[in-house]
C-alpha cells in the first residue's frame, strides 16, 4: 500500500479509536457507484434505462391521471373535457363491477360480509392480534356466516339466487373459497400421497394425477355441462357450487404436490423423534411434521394461491360473469365505445392489488418463521 | 467419578437378576430386505439395569435398540417390554414408546420449537399432562440437565452439547421406564462429549434403566453393569465390564478393544 496519502500512525493496544470510514465506502455517492456505475456495462444499462423511463413515464401519467376525465355522461363528453383516460367510464359502472346482479336493496349484506372477512382475516394473518383465540373461532365460523349472509333464505334474509352473483364479488367468493377449502385438502392428498397404507396412497395419487393433468377449462366444462349427464335427473345442482367444488378439486390437487416437497424435506430423525415419544401419527403431523414442512412450502402454496385467484376469470367460459366478464361486456355498450384499455386496466389493478398482497404477505411470513429456527 | 463406582457398585448389587426382567428379547432376527441384520437375539434387561452396547459400524447396534420401540420392525422372535409384547399392534406400541425414552446421535430436537416446547409437548400430548405442571417439569430436568437458563431459545441457536442435553431432558420428561441412547455422543466435539457423559452419569444413578450404544468406554467402565459386545449382527460376549475390559473371552472382542482403547 501507499504510504504517502494514508497518515501512518500507531496507537497503543486497544487504544484505537474508531475512524471514519475511507471516502466510497458508504452513503449515497457509494450506492451509486456500487449498484449503478460499476462496470462500463452497467453504465450503459443505467443510461439506456434512463432513457426508457423518461421516454414512457410522462405519457403515462399524463394519461392516467392529468389529462384523464373523472366525470362525463358519456365517451363523447369524455373526448371533449381532455384527450387521456376516460375514468368517468369506470366509475359510473363502479358499483356493477362489484355487486353485478345482487338486488341492489340487498347489497348491504356484500358490505357486511366484505367486512366480516377483513375481520376474520386479522387473526388468522397476524399472530400478535390481542383475542387470538376467539378471532380463530369467529374465523371458523366465518364461512357459514358469509353463506348465509350471501345467499340467505333463512333466518329472516331473502333468498339471492347464485345466478345474481359476479363481478368482483365473483371473484371473491370463487377464489377465497377455492383457497379456503383447498388448503385442508391438499395438505389431506399429500399426507396421504406419503402413506403407508396402498390403497389411500393410490386414490390420492390417481386423483391429483387426474386433476394436474387436465386443464383447468376442461374442468370447468366438465362442470358446467357433462356433470348433469352423471347426476339423476331432476337433481338441479347449483352451477356456483359445482365451479367450487372444481376450483377446489384442481388446486388441491397442485397443493397437494407443492406439500409433498415440503413433507420429503423433513429430516427422518423429526419423524423417529416424534414416534419416539409416542405421539400419534395426527399429532405428530400436526405438532412437528407439518409446522415445518408448511413452512418450507410457503412460497409454492402462494404461488398456488396467487395462480387459483387469477384463474377464477376462468369461469367468463361457461358463462359466470366476474370481473373480467363484465368489463368485457360493458365494452358493447353504445354511449361508451372504444374504452377498453381503462376498463381492462382497471381489471389488471384490481388483480394485481390481491396477487401482490399475497405475495407480500408470504413475504412477511417467511421472516417471521425464519427467526431462530436455522443455525 | 470414584464416588460414582462405588454408587454404580452398590446399585448393581441391588439389582435383583431372579425377578421380572423389563425387557426380554428372545429369538429376534431381522433382515433389511434380503441382509439378515440381526441373527437370533437374546438378551434381558432387569429394571434398573445400565447396559453398554458396543461393537464394529455396521454389526447391528443401533437397529437392535430401535427394535425396542420399534422404530424398526423385527422378523421373528419376541420382544418383550414392560410386559407388552411388541407386535404389529399399534396401541400397544404407542404404550411401550412412551415408556421408553431415546435420544439419538443427532439429537433431532423439534427446531421450530423452543426449547420448553420441545420438553413439554410430549408429556401435553401423550401423558395428557396440564400445561402449566408439563413446564414445571420441564424447567426441573433443563436444571437437572443444567440448561435452565435456554429454556425459551430454539435449537438453531444451542451448541451440539447443549442440544443433546436437551433431548435427554426431553426423553426424561415423559417419564420413561427405560432409555435408549444411540451413540449420544458421536456427534459431539471432545469437550462437548464429556459435559453429555456427564449428565448420562448422574442419570445413571438414579437407578434409570439405560441401554446405552456407545464407544465411550471410560463411560462404560464406570457407570455399565454390564457390557454387550456386538458384531455382524449377533450378540458376540457380555459380561460385567471389569471381566469384559481385563479379560475379553472372544477374539473378536478383544481385537476391538485392541484397536478401540489404543
Ligand atoms: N434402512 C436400512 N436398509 C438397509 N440396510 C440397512 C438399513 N439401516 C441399516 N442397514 C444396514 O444394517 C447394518 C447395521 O446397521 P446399524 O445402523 O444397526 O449399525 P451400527 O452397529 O449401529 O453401526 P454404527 O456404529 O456405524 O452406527 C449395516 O450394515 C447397515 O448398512
Ligand atoms: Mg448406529
Amino acid at each position: 500500500m501507499s504510504s504517502q496519502d494514508q497518515a501512518v500512525q500507531s496507537y497503543a493496544p486497544g487504544e484505537h479509536p474508531d475512524l471514519p470510514a475511507p471516502m466510497l465506502t458508504s452513503g449515497p455517492l457509494f450506492w451509486i457507484k456500487e449498484n449503478l456505475a460499476s462496470s462500463w456495462l452497467n453504465i450503459t444499462l443505467t443510461v439506456i434505462t434512463a432513457l426508457f423511463l423518461f421516454v414512457v413515464i410522462p405519457p403515462l401519467l399524463n394519461w392516467a391521471f392529468l389529462d384523464a376525465v373523472y366525470v362525463a355522461a358519456d365517451r363523447n363528453e369524455c373526448r371533449e373535457l381532455g384527450s387521456g383516460a376516460c375514468w368517468a367510464f369506470v366509475s359510473e359502472r363502479f358499483t356493477f363491477f362489484v355487486y353485478a346482479f345482487y338486488p341492489s336493496g340487498e347489497r348491504w349484506r356484500v358490505d357486511l360480509a366484505f367486512i366480516m372477512l377483513i375481520l376474520a382475516l386479522v387473526p388468522l394473518l397476524y399472530d400478535k392480534t390481542p383475542y387470538r383465540g376467539y378471532g380463530l373461532i369467529y374465523a371458523c365460523l366465518y364461512p357459514f356466516i358469509a353463506y348465509w349472509l350471501l345467499l340467505g333464505g333463512f333466518f329472516g334474509l331473502e333468498e339471492v339466487e347464485t345466478h345474481a352473483f359476479g363481478g368482483i364479488m365473483l371473484n371473491m367468493v370463487i377464489g377465497i373459497t377455492g383457497i379456503a377449502c383447498s388448503l385442508p385438502l391438499g395438505i389431506l392428498l399429500a399426507l396421504g400421497r406419503q402413506s403407508e397404507m396402498p390403497v389411500v396412497r393410490m386414490l390420492c395419487v390417481v386423483f391429483i394425477e387426474f386433476f394436474r393433468g387436465v386443464p383447468l377449462i376442461t374442468i370447468l366444462f366438465v362442470a358446467s355441462t357433462m356433470l348433469s349427464y352423471f347426476l339423476p335427473p331432476g337433481s338441479e345442482f347449483d352451477l356456483l357450487l359445482r365451479v367450487l367444488i372444481m376450483v377446489t378439486l384442481f388446486s388441491a390437487a397442485y397443493l397437494a404436490e407443492v406439500i409433498r416437497g415440503g413433507l420429503q424435506a423433513i429430516p427422518k430423525g423429526q419423524f423417529e423423534a416424534s414416534d419416539s415419544m409416542g405421539l400419534k401419527y395426527w399429532q405428530s403431523m400436526r405438532l412437528i411434521v407439518l409446522p415445518q414442512a408448511l413452512k418450507i412450502s410457503i412460497p409454492g402454496i402462494v404461488n398456488s394461491f396467487i395462480g387459483l385467484f387469477k384463474d377464477t376469470t376462468l369461469v367468463l367460459i361457461i358463462g359466470l360473469l366476474d370481473l373480467l366478464g363484465l368489463g368485457k361486456s360493458a365494452l358493447a355498450d353504445a354511449k361508451w365505445t372504444g374504452l377498453s384499455n381503462e376498463i381492462y386496466l382497471s381489471v389488471a389493478v384490481f388483480f394485481f392489488i390481491c396477487c401482490f398482497s399475497m405475495s407480500r404477505y408470504s413475504l412477511y411470513l417467511e421472516r417471521k418463521l425464519e427467526t431462530g429456527h436455522e443455525r | 467419578m470414584a464416588a460414582v463406582e462405588e454408587l454404580a457398585e452398590t446399585v448393581a448389587s441391588s439389582i435383583d437378576t431372579s425377578g421380572e426382567p423389563i425387557i426380554r428379547i428372545s429369538g429376534m432376527h431381522k433382515w433389511y430386505g434380503d441382509f439378515h441384520v440381526l441373527k437370533d437375539i437374546n438378551l434381558t434387561v432387569q429394571p434398573r439395569e445400565r447396559i453398554v452396547v458396543c461393537g464394529p459400524s455396521g454389526s447391528g447396534k443401533s437397529t437392535m435398540i430401535r427394535c425396542i420401540n420399534r422404530l424398526e420392525e423385527h422378523q421373528q422372535g419376541d420382544i418383550v417390554v414392560d410386559g407388552i409384547e411388541m407386535t404389529g399392534n399399534l396401541k400397544n406400541i404407542d404404550a411401550v414408546r412412551s415408556e421408553v425414552g431415546m435420544v439419538f446421535q443427532h439429537f433431532n430436537l423439534f427446531p421450530h420449537m423452543s426449547i420448553l416446547d420441545n420438553c413439554t409437548y410430549g408429556p401435553i400430548w401423550v401423558r395428557h399432562m396440564p400445561k402449566r405442571e408439563a413446564e414445571e417439569r420441564a424447567m426441573h430436568f433443563l436444571e437437572r440437565v443444567r440448561i435452565p437458563e435456554q429454556a425459551l431459545k430454539f435449537p438453531g441457536q444451542l451448541s451440539g452439547g447443549q442440544q443433546q442435553r436437551v433431548a435427554i431432558a426431553r426423553s426424561l420428561c415423559m417419564d420413561p421406564k427405560i432409555m435408549l441412547f444411540d451413540e449420544p455422543t458421536s456427534a459431539l466435539d471432545p469437550e462437548m462429549i464429556n459435559e453429555v457423559l456427564g449428565t448420562m452419569v448422574e442419570l445413571a444413578e438414579t437407578e434409570m434403566t439405560m441401554i446405552c450404544v456407545t464407544h465411550e468406554m471410560g463411560f462404560a467402565r464406570t457407570v455399565a453393569d454390564r457390557v454387550i459386545f456386538m458384531d455382524a449382527g449377533q450378540i458376540i460376549e457380555e459380561n460385567k465390564p471389569n471381566e469384559f475390559f481385563s479379560n475379553p473371552q472372544h477374539e473378536r472382542t478383544q481385537l476391538f478393544l485392541s484397536q478401540i482403547l489404543h
